[in-house]
């Protein structure tokens, strides 16, 4: 008999807990009125990114094609003149698509590439209605020319973007 | 036949399918929001303001889909089930009193479609008919998991008739007449849960497993049994079903207002007939609330544990609460 009024009041307590839930302020964001921020090394979509002065990241290595357990990415090199110069250094990719029925934002592209050309940045909103339209390329991708910097191709003098990993300053030595 | 009579029965028939219906589909919004408020989230909000048009959109929706019957199933008892399930529903209604009489057009007019004298019986009588349809929707579909479902709701259902026709009989020895206008009219001193707080528990218990609802649904919970007896139903005879189960929702909670909860009645309700309604109205969404209630917060009986309860626990307790009140109206006259 104790142990069916400890059943009652059990359920007692039960509602109880649920009547007082109804108190709390509802926890739903309105989409897509307020958004919710992502964290801070989210992975979303890729972005190109270019140097201050405006010449390309990307050196065509494909070393992110390389990296991709998808195959999503697809990397054509091309040879850079001076008359007509996309990045720094021999190579530039001509032809840069990524594939968004593929890519599965693991950031394995963004952790090989030498340059740090291909970053994921924060957007996450890219539905499409064709398939097509799911393989971006390279204009898609480019992130725009930064203020101080000419967009690419670039005229530029001979003899100074000859590397094409920009120069870094010397690691301190090493002491055991 | 009198026209006018006929004129005020067809009229009051009409619209009291028509109020149902609407309340049904704005009940299925508000168990929407209420669970959600309970699960500390918004319901639904985006079609029309608060959500008010959401109904609309699940009527239209429902309306366009396929109707799908399967290749093996006996045509004619498939498309029959859901009416026999939703008429009885919306048929029981026609006894509950709204209100006393009323002076429309210098003409008294009672506020409920028919007072017969045998009120409750043709409550129990008609409720009986809608487990025919729930046991022919799950054998006509020809899938042994719709099969199951539907004889385990039967099952469910008369099971718990019977704690339920005892637990009415106390408010009907209280009032000694099984007319609901006389007795509402016999609680004007005091309401009979104050009288029959045990019935009224075994009413409310026993019609919550009448609804198939939580915590008893488990004829109709989709992990189990892949939903039960309308698993194979689509589109408007799957909402057939839904409208039985919601209008049933409404008619119950009328009912415990109705032989609980003083019905009509309410302050200032003998002059202003026009208030009984209103009250009726409140009390109905209280219990409606409570089943939403319920719903949201336990956790779903098994059924070995449904059918204990049934028969062990609610029929014995129903049967003391009768022997009780009898002895009690006889003793004190």
């Amino acid at each position: 008999m104790s142990k069916v009024l400890n059943d009652i009041k059990a359920i007692g307590k039960g509602l109880a807990t649920t009547f007082r839930s109804m108190l709390e302020p509802p926890v739903t964001v309105q989409y897509p009125e307020q958004k919710r921020p992502v964290s801070k090394r989210y992975r979303g979509r890729h972005v190109l990114r270019r140097y201050e002065n405006g010449l390309e990241r990307c050196i065509g290595c494909s070393l992110c094609a390389a990296a991709c357990p998808a195959d999503a990415i697809f990397v054509e090199a091309a040879e850079n003149t001076d008359e007509e110069r996309y990045s720094p250094g021999e190579r530039y990719a001509a032809v840069y698509e990524i594939n968004y029925l593929r890519c599965i934002f693991c950031g394995y592209c963004e952790e090989a590439c030498p340059t740090q050309a291909i970053v994921l940045t924060d957007q996450y909103e890219l539905s499409f209605t064709d398939r097509r339209d799911a393989i971006y390329t390279k204009e898609r991708l480019l992130e725009p020319v930064p203020a101080d910097g000419k967009p690419t191709p670039q005229k530029t003098p001979p003899g100074v973007f000859v590397k094409p990993i920009p120069e870094m300053p010397d690691f301190p030595e090493w002491k055991p | 036949m009198d026209t006018a009579l006929l004129l005020e029965w067809t009229i009051k028939a009409l619209l009291l399918i028509v109020i149902l219906l609407t309340g049904f589909a704005y009940l299925t919004l508000m168990e929407r929001k209420v669970l959600a408020r309970i699960q500390v989230r918004i319901g639904p909000n985006r079609a029309g303001p608060y959500g008010l048009l959401q109904p609309v959109a699940d009527g239209i929706k429902l309306l366009f889909k396929e109707s799908i019957i399967p290749a093996k199933a006996d045509k004619v008892i498939f498309v029959l089930a859901p009416l026999i399930t939703v008429i009885p529903a919306l048929a029981i209604n026609a006894v509950l009193p709204w209100g006393r009489t009323v002076t429309v057009f210098g003409r008294e007019v009672s506020l409920y479609v028919a007072d017969i004298n045998v009120a409750l019986l043709y409550v129990m009588a008609i409720a009986s008919i809608a487990v025919y349809g729930v046991t022919l929707a799950g054998w006509s579909s020809n899938n042994k998991y719709a099969l199951l479902g539907g004889l385990r709701a039967a099952a469910q259902m008369i099971s718990y008739e019977l704690a339920l026709g005892l637990s009415l009989l106390g408010p009907v020895l209280l009032a000694g007449s099984l007319s609901l206008v006389d007795i509402v009219e016999s609680q004007r001193r005091m309401w009979y849960i104050v009288y029959q707080p045990l019935a009224a528990i075994i009413f409310f218990i026993t019609s919550v497993a009448e609804l198939n609802r939580a915590p008893f649904d488990l004829p109709e919970a989709e992990q189990e049994l892949t939903a039960g007896y309308h698993t194979e139903y689509s589109g408007m005879k799957f909402a057939l079903f839904y409208m039985a189960e919601y209008v049933k929702m409404i008619t119950v909670s009328a009912l415990f207002a109705v032989l609980f909860l003083g019905g009509y009645l309410g302050p200032f309700e003998s002059q202003y007939p026009w208030l009984g309604p209103i009250y009726l109205l409140i009390k109905i969404l209280v219990g409606l609330y409570v089943l939403i209630w319920l719903r949201a917060t336990l956790p779903r009986f098994r059924y070995d544990q449904l059918m204990r309860l049934g028969w062990k626990v609610l029929f014995p307790l129903a049967l003391f609460n009768v022997v009780v009140t009898a002895v009690f109206v006889v003793l004190l006259g």
